[in-house]
């Protein structure tokens, strides 16, 4: 093969893999939408918050340690030198489970039955306050996640793909990262995971039960509450793990919650309601930009990303208005 | 007692089709009006100005913008950014390329190019719905500032690709530019600001504004009685992006007379505008006004508070707004899910009944 | 209309809190952004420039008999907020503004110049302000973007043995006003030596840039230079090392460079290089000053673990450079509760050589500063500085060179005379 196709494959692969993690934030979207119709935009501050919380648990950080430093005149910082990423991960979920029971208590409980913009604007409200509450309580400083996933290209594929090219090309082989791949393999696990959890547990079911329908679950005795805590909490694992990932590259920081708007156009393409559509509207978004990004972009003057997310998937809604997955609009006068 | 009108009083046409029906209302408006157009001017000084009345008057020009397309006419829009940088930047190109063209007519045109703009954007409108618009609407955001960032064509070919606003002078005195007083600047973004909120509050109570609320409610609906979707919600659109423009001229020309466009205009910008229009009451001009208020004002009353008052770390402060802010909207939405100016609206009722409620 | 005059009722109380009597010390407000996603970069800068005031308080009683009343201000690197804390801190007699964003500075520009302020943007804002004759006001000494692209030109010409001709250069840079300031000067330097250069923009955030690491890796450009923000610097650091592109063949500007941007990416990160204007470590006299009289005093603006990082270094020069040209403007006007007007004329007067920087604590902390009425930008040289992963320092590699005047003068020519044409500023003329 020339290089010129080999380097094709290689742009397309990575936008799979980069597909894939876009594919990780908008999970987190669409299980909070299928089972409750809210469209939650703190899910990508709750990676960032999850994150720091895993890290802060890790290294030893003492909560609040700024606030408490100024009003007491101490100065605290770490509790001790920290624990295994497996406890911290255990620990960080159980804050995640404790942040969706308040909030179903202190917010959503009161918003039943409002219409979806409400509910959509109750989240902004909360992503303002995790972002305060996340710095306040683990400070604004870049922090390095280690736990201890391995990254960089990958030797063994650069050398599978190098006999490929033709003789005499000068071709070095295919770059892929290996995060990128455990990333790809946790993904799988992930969708595996939550596809046997709603088919075969009994919560499982009431969930799938509440998604098709709430008043219909609610007269067969399915507690609206408890459900949305698990979501809600399942969300927060999936905002972990996605925020793990992201984190894994460039440090916990501030920018990791804008990672959602990298999950927005994969959900409109995909359909909020759907899971598989989370995963196959993100591959086609990956490979779809980075395919433009390498034939068009540089005619144009390049970083067209960002647009052409959004533009892809305004020209897939143009023929299914309700994304590639999601539930056919019916509309009754 | 204060607050009249308990029954159908009205024996003309006229009193009938009155903007403000109600004389108490119409004597607050006057007297804020009075108020802002004729004493404020002798007190305003820089810090006024540049920190608390610009944003506010601005912004509301945006959020009354953004509320007719998705309050009057139910189009969730997360543009509106975009929108505001066609503006400014149509400000820009406008008044570098016909430096005698005068200040007035380079805002309105402006917002005319903004309006233009805003109906190509529309188009998708007509077949993707609700939370599928909004974020179809973000292309048109992304799009635009990438547009503005990278033709430099747009902004006349400087080295590092912000623009800034010239100096430019209504009857001789400059509103925008470094020697602009800040009463100038204030009274200049007034006028545009009274002017077309009193327009706007007549347009949803036209043929127009009824045909728009008609969509909103039920569009399948409204095309079988026979209101034209396609011009009702293009003109939405249209008058929509007009206002947005007319803000986004202002923003850079007067209030801040320089910006790039990754940040000023930025997605945050867009949700922004958003949060104004559902935290002061969706389908509300009042409440495109509390909207803008709450969001701009607050953040700078809690920062002289907290950081003036008590002395406190600004990092902390900062935090702490956040917190505040976030935990506020919330609030709000629970009290009142329709917005403050619901809140309003049902003091109001309940004045006009007062003393007999039943 | 309520809730409105409640807010503005209560907004005046709170100012007439908040702004107090303007007092009659020298005072320095702080615009520093410890919050939002530049945050990571903010607080070390914002740290060391306000522990040095603190140990001038602390340890001289300020400069010249005079204290320095230090006002801090959140931006979140957001412009309108910037906005803001100038309106509100300048009334309280502010000395001089370090915008720190690029967007406040072009926002301070014309409105310090009509106030009468200076405004010190220090390696970054806009260039060609480093032309005194049109920019009064502006000053941007040591060095300026243009300076920088060249200087790391000049460090890519001394290691390829002075001969550049057909190499690529890759540029890869945050997609804003920041990022595309070395552009120009890049294009008229490719055209000088004969290099290629490629352009890879990156679009704000920036965490993902799959595409401009796989195109470098697929072109394989002899150089890649950097101009980064925020998180974009870390994923690009991560993505080079993944890449395996060669690290010391990857060199940042200064924006691109703390301990932040290269230590998530680990051992990946060693060899990295950047351009810096001052010193780096804390192997200086000054720090055991600080640490006595601030850090162990418990008057820190951080936890004190900053000291000694490549922001919080930079904060503190940044400190001092204004300390020192409020105290030539004392000298000066012969006064030493000087105005802002008079510590622009500090700051246009200012000289500082290496027998003075060793008096203050910092020998060979930065190059000779020399600035006058037509060139606010000093001496305009930079040093290269290498990442060490295993010690996790920085450390110098090259002495501070100059940067090729020739090319940037010109351009510096050509932008502020579009500048002052397109507001209608005459020139001054320098004595």
């Amino acid at each position: 093969m020339s290089p010129m196709i080999l380097n094709t494959i290689e742009v397309m692969l990575n936008g799979l893999m980069t597909g894939v993690m876009y594919s990780l934030v908008a999970l987190g979207f669409v299980l909070i939408f299928k089972a409750s119709g809210i469209f939650n935009y703190a899910q990508g501050v709750m990676a960032l918050f999850a994150a720091l919380t895993l890290v802060g648990f890790q290294s030893g950080q003492i909560p609040f340690s700024h606030l408490i430093n100024v009003v007491f005149g101490t100065d605290y910082h770490n509790w001790g030198p920290g624990m295994n990423a497996f406890l911290a991960i255990l620990l960080t979920m159980a804050v995640m489970v404790l942040l969706a029971w308040l909030v179903e208590r202190l917010v959503l409980r009161h918003l039943v039955n409002q219409e979806p913009i409400i509910l959509f604007m109750a989240t902004i409200g909360l992503a303002f306050f995790m972002e305060g509450l996340g710095d306040m309580m683990w400070g604004a400083n870049i922090k390095v996640l280690d736990i201890g996933l391995p990254s960089g290209g990958s030797f063994w594929w650069e050398d599978v793909t190098r006999v490929w090219a033709t003789e005499g090309s000068d071709y070095y082989g295919m770059y892929i990262d290996v995060l990128d791949l455990w990333a790809a393999g946790i993904a799988i696990v992930l969708v595996v995971a939550l596809t046997l959890f709603s088919q075969y547990t009994k919560t499982g079911r009431a969930l799938r039960a509440v998604a098709d329908d709430h008043q219909a679950a609610l007269t067969v005795g399915i507690s609206l509450r408890t459900i949305w805590i698990v979501v809600w909490s399942i969300a927060g694992f999936v905002a972990l793990v996605a925020g793990i990932m992201w984190g894994s590259k460039s440090g916990i920081q501030f920018s990791l919650s804008l990672i959602a708007l990298k999950a927005l156009p994969v959900l409109i393409l995909g359909g909020f309601t759907s899971i598989p559509g989370a995963i196959v509207g993100g591959l086609i978004i990956g490979v779809g930009e980075k395919l433009f990004e390498f034939t068009i972009g540089p005619l144009i003057g390049g970083a067209t990303e960002n647009w052409f997310a959004y533009v892809l998937a305004l020209v897939f809604l143009m023929f299914r208005p309700q994304g590639l997955y999601g539930d056919k609009i019916i509309e009754r006068v | 007692m204060f607050y009249r009108e308990s029954g159908d009083f009205k024996t003309s046409y006229a009193a009938d089709q009155q903007t403000f029906p109600i004389r108490f209302d119409r004597i607050v408006i006057a007297l804020v009006l009075v108020f802002a157009f004729a004493v404020v001017p002798f007190f305003i000084n820089d810090y006024w100005e540049k920190s608390i009345l610009l944003p506010f008057l601005v912004w509301s020009l945006a959020a009354l913008g953004l509320n007719i397309l998705t309050g009057y006419c139910g189009q969730v829009s997360l543009g509106t950014g975009g929108f505001m940088a066609v503006g400014a930047y149509a400000c820009y190109k406008l008044t570098t390329g016909f430096p005698d063209l005068n200040i007035i007519f380079v805002i309105l045109l402006s917002g005319g190019i903004t309006a233009l703009v805003g109906i190509v954007f529309g188009l998708p409108s007509l077949r993707i719905k609700g939370f599928y618009l909004a974020v179809a609407t973000l292309a048109s955001q992304f799009f635009l500032v990438w547009l503005f960032n990278k033709v430099p064509w747009f902004y006349n070919y400087s080295a590092s690709g912000q623009i800034s606003m010239p100096e430019r002078t209504l009857f001789g005195t400059a509103v925008t530019g470094s020697a602009a007083t800040p009463w100038a600047t204030y009274l200049f973004s007034l006028l545009f600001v009274v002017v077309f909120a009193f327009i706007a509050r007549n347009l949803t109570r036209g043929r127009l504004g009824r045909s728009w609320m008609a969509i909103r409610d039920m569009d399948i609906a409204a095309e079988i009685i026979g209101v034209p979707p396609l011009q009702a919600k293009l003109s939405a659109f249209a008058v929509s992006s007009f206002y947005i423009g007319l803000s986004g001229a202002l923003f850079f020309g007067v209030y801040l007379g320089a910006v790039e466009p990754t940040e000023a205009f930025g997605i945050d910008k867009s949700f922004l505008v958003l949060f104004m229009i559902i935290i002061g009451g969706l389908g509300s001009i009042f409440g495109s006004f509390v909207g803008a208020a709450f969001m701009t004002l607050l953040p700078v009353l809690f920062k002289n508070i907290m950081v003036g008052g008590f002395g406190w770390p600004t990092d902390m402060v900062q935090h702490f707004i956040f917190m505040l802010v976030g935990g506020l909207i919330m609030f709000f939405l629970i009290v009142e899910p329709h917005g403050l100016a619901q809140l309003w609206r049902v003091t109001k009722e309940k004045l006009r009944l007062w003393p007999f409620p039943h | 209309m309520k809730l409105k005059s409640l807010i503005a009722a209560s907004l005046a109380a709170a100012m007439a809190l908040g702004a107090g009597a303007v007092s009659a010390d020298l005072t320095f407000p702080s615009l520093s952004y410890r919050t939002g996603p530049y945050a990571p970069n903010g607080i070390p800068f914002a740290d060391g420039y306000a522990d040095y005031f603190t140990l001038l308080n602390e340890r001289d009683g300020g400069i010249g008999g005079e204290k320095i009343n230090f006002i801090e201000c959140e931006t979140g690197y957001n412009t309108e907020k910037g906005v803001e804390c100038y309106e509100s801190t300048k009334g309280q007699g502010a000395l001089v503004y370090q915008p720190l964003s690029t967007g406040i500075t072009y926002q301070l520009i014309p409105k310090a110049t009509a106030d009468d302020i200076p405004v010190h943007s220090m390696g970054y804002g806009r260039t060609s302000a480093a032309n005194g004759k049109v920019f009064s006001h502006i000053f941007n000494y040591p060095g300026t973007y243009w300076d920088a692209a060249s200087i790391i030109v000049k460090h890519i010409l001394d290691q390829e043995g002075g001969d550049v001709n057909g190499k690529t250069i890759a540029l890869v840079y945050h997609n804003s006003a920041y990022g595309k300031e070395p552009i120009r000067t890049l294009e008229e330097l490719a055209k000088k030596h004969g290099f290629n250069l490629t352009l890879l923009a990156v679009d704000h955030p920036g965490q993902e840039q799959k595409s401009q690491w796989l195109q470098i890796r697929r072109e394989r450009p002899d150089y890649v230079l950097m101009w980064g923000w925020g998180v974009m610097n870390q994923v690009a650091v991560q993505e080079a090392a993944n890449t395996r592109f060669p690290m010391d063949h990857f060199i940042g500007v200064w924006w691109s460079a703390s301990e932040n941007d290269v230590l998530p990416a680990g051992d990946g990160a060693n060899g990295y290089k950047a351009i810096n204007f001052h010193g780096v470590g804390k192997g200086f006299p000054l720090y055991d000053d600080l640490q006595k009289h601030v850090v162990d005093a418990g008057k820190a603006a951080g936890d004190g673990s900053n000291l000694g990082t490549v922001l919080y270094n930079r904060g503190m020069y940044a400190a001092m450079l204004a300390s020192e040209a409020a105290r030539t403007a004392q000298e000066i006007h012969g006064v030493s509760n000087i105005t802002s007007a008079q510590m622009r004329d500090g700051m246009e007067a200012l000289k500082i050589d290496q027998a003075r920087m060793a008096e203050i604590g910092l020998p060979n902390f930065g190059p000779d500063i020399n600035v006058s009425c037509d060139s606010h930008g000093g001496p305009g040289q930079a040093a290269i500085m290498q990442w060490d992963a295993g010690a996790k320092t920085w450390s110098l590699i090259t002495d501070y060179t100059g940067a090729d005047r020739e090319v940037v003068d010109a351009l510096i020519m050509e932008d502020s005379a579009a500048y002052a044409a397109e507001n209608s500023i005459t020139p001054r003329t320098c004595g």
